[in-house]
């Protein structure tokens, strides 16, 4: 059995601790120990039913820490109060785990930290190197989010959109570690799909689908970021867009647009494409017009300005720009890119030098210094002429 | 082993001698400069003297307490500030000649033609734990 197959079971054994009395803190901790100890074992020892294993190991962990005189006497009051077997909830255990782990008195980082825990299994050393923080620090952010659900029931329904912000924040960090947040995001909204029929959870499963199928396409071996336009289209990865594709259509059948399927049908239509030139920019543009409806997003006007130029040309794009605050982010970048499409070169290499000093990021910034630097050059060359 | 902080300045270092901004390179120098920076990195994490580098925006603002139930007073950017960093390494190295050699390399980074930038670095050790035996024998 693989790690990931493993990991997929940590939700259900964790709620049944949960249903059996202990309380969610001290039962994810023991769930936790109770996968490592998984790790160890199973290669020579492979288990005939790994969630029964998992649900006994990880009780008998639960127990041997609460084994002082205080737990022992809070024990047999639990015994007493045990409820009577069968079904508890209407809810699926797993969806629970969603909900909890995403509650709305959670920080982001706190909630997308027990998340990984609680829900993905993954180990607070592991979740630590994936988000470059020292492990002390993220066992403290971990045992901080659980004291602050740690009087939130199990059985309360919870709002599926706070859970897919924390999903979509986990997609967003990208790689470091040896853990790939990326994959482990569409993993736990694979699962979370499986659980809950909602267009948007599937909105969000074909968006990260589709963006993590151009993946290896978008850096150059020497680390520099590619383009779109200037993306090898023969790297994608087919089947993932192909999966990404059915996914979404089968949740825009359903007539319940939402933010998540607005912009998963907009990288669709990339994908859609087989050459830059080809891309259907003026169904992408009525995409991003519901997308405006949707959200009223400032930073969804920007990159509409962008769909727009390409659709209606460099004018049409900076006459939709206009309007825009310059305080948003990436508003240089934009208006650089619109200027060069409009043949003002000067304008743009100025735009892409600023754009560059506003950089979020270290590739972003090497990128847009490479532009204005393309420019640049260019200008050198024609004064020489 | 002993700890130093190689810092990169945006401003308030002396001029380097080959000063020409970077978006006035060709790409090609761009990415010249970016490669010597990662094989500079991967070579100290090879050698087990890197700690840590990162890169920092060049804007940010002054804060400071404002007292009581009353919110910090921001100020900002940094427009009259002289010294402005863009950036550090830590290193873990024996001594405070391989501190200068290793600060002396990091400052050849190649720039526009392909010449090294010989910009000014700014290296400073840290001030760490006391040692296990006293510096003083009546300490």
């Amino acid at each position: 059995m693989n790690e990931g197959r493993l990991r997929s079971l940590t939700p259900s054994v964790l709620a049944i601790l949960v249903r059996r009395g202990a309380d969610f803190a001290a039962a994810e901790d023991a769930v936790q120990d109770a996968l490592v100890e998984a790790i160890r074992v199973w290669p020579s020892d492979p288990p005939r039913d790994p969630k029964g294993w998992l649900v006994t190991v990880a009780w008998r962990r639960f127990l041997d820490a609460t084994r002082s005189e205080v737990a022992r006497r809070r024990r047999e009051e639990l015994i007493e109060d045990e409820p009577a077997p069968g079904p508890t909830s209407a809810l699926d255990d797993t969806l629970q785990l969603y909900f909890l782990c995403a509650h709305p008195s959670l920080t982001p980082s706190s909630a997308v930290a027990l998340t990984l825990r609680a829900v993905g299994g993954l180990t607070t050393r592991q979740i630590a190197a994936a988000y470059l923080v020292p492990e002390a620090t993220m066992a403290q952010r971990i045992s901080r989010a659980k004291r602050t659900v740690s009087d939130v029931r199990l059985d309360q329904p919870g709002d599926v959109a706070t859970v897919l912000r924390v999903l979509y924040l986990v997609f967003n960090e990208g790689y470091s570690g040896d853990v790939d947040l990326a994959v482990e995001a569409i993993r736990l909204t694979r699962q979370l799909a499986a659980v809950i029929d909602h267009p948007e959870v599937a909105g969000l499963l074909a968006l990260m689908l589709l963006h993590h199928a151009r993946r290896a396409a978008r850096t150059a071996p020497d680390g520099s970021l590619v383009p779109l336009a200037e993306q090898d289209r023969a790297r994608w990865d087919t089947a993932a867009i192909a999966d990404g594709v059915q996914i979404l259509q089968a949740a825009l059948a359903r007539d319940r647009l939402g933010e998540f399927q607005a912009q998963a049908a907009i990288a669709a239509l990339h994908a859609d494409a087989t050459g830059a030139a080809e891309t259907d920019w003026v169904q992408i543009v009525e995409w991003y017009d519901e997308l405006v409806r949707l959200t009223d997003s400032p930073v969804v006007r920007l990159n509409r300005a962008v769909a727009v130029g390409e659709a209606d040309g460099p004018r049409a794009g900076l006459a939709a720009f206009a309007t825009l605050d310059p305080a948003l982010p990436r508003y240089a970048a934009v208006a650089a890119y619109l200027h060069e499409r409009d043949g003002d070169l000067p304008t743009a290499a100025r735009l892409y030098a600023e754009a560059a000093h506003r950089a979020p990021n270290l590739a972003e910034r090497d990128h847009l210094t490479r532009q204005a630097a393309r420019l640049n050059a260019r200008g050198v060359a024609e004064v020489r002429e | 082993m002993a700890k130093y902080l190689m810092l990169k300045h945006y401003r308030g270092a002396p001029a380097p001698v080959n000063n020409v901004p970077m978006n006035e390179w060709t790409p090609q120098e761009i990415s010249d400069h970016i490669q010597y920076m990662h094989d500079f990195a991967a070579k100290l994490e090879k050698t087990g003297e890197f700690v840590d580098g990162q890169a920092l925006a060049p804007e940010g603002s002054w804060v400071r307490y404002d007292g009581e139930g009353r919110p910090p007073v921001t100020d900002g950017p940094f427009a009259e500030t002289k010294d402005l960093i863009a950036g550090w390494m830590i290193i873990d190295v024996d001594s405070h000649e391989r501190a200068i050699e290793l600060a002396g390399e990091l400052s050849a980074a190649p720039g526009a033609g392909g010449k090294p930038i010989h910009e000014w670095l700014e290296v400073r050790p840290f001030l760490a734990a006391p040692p296990t035996i006293p510096a003083c024998p009546h300490g």
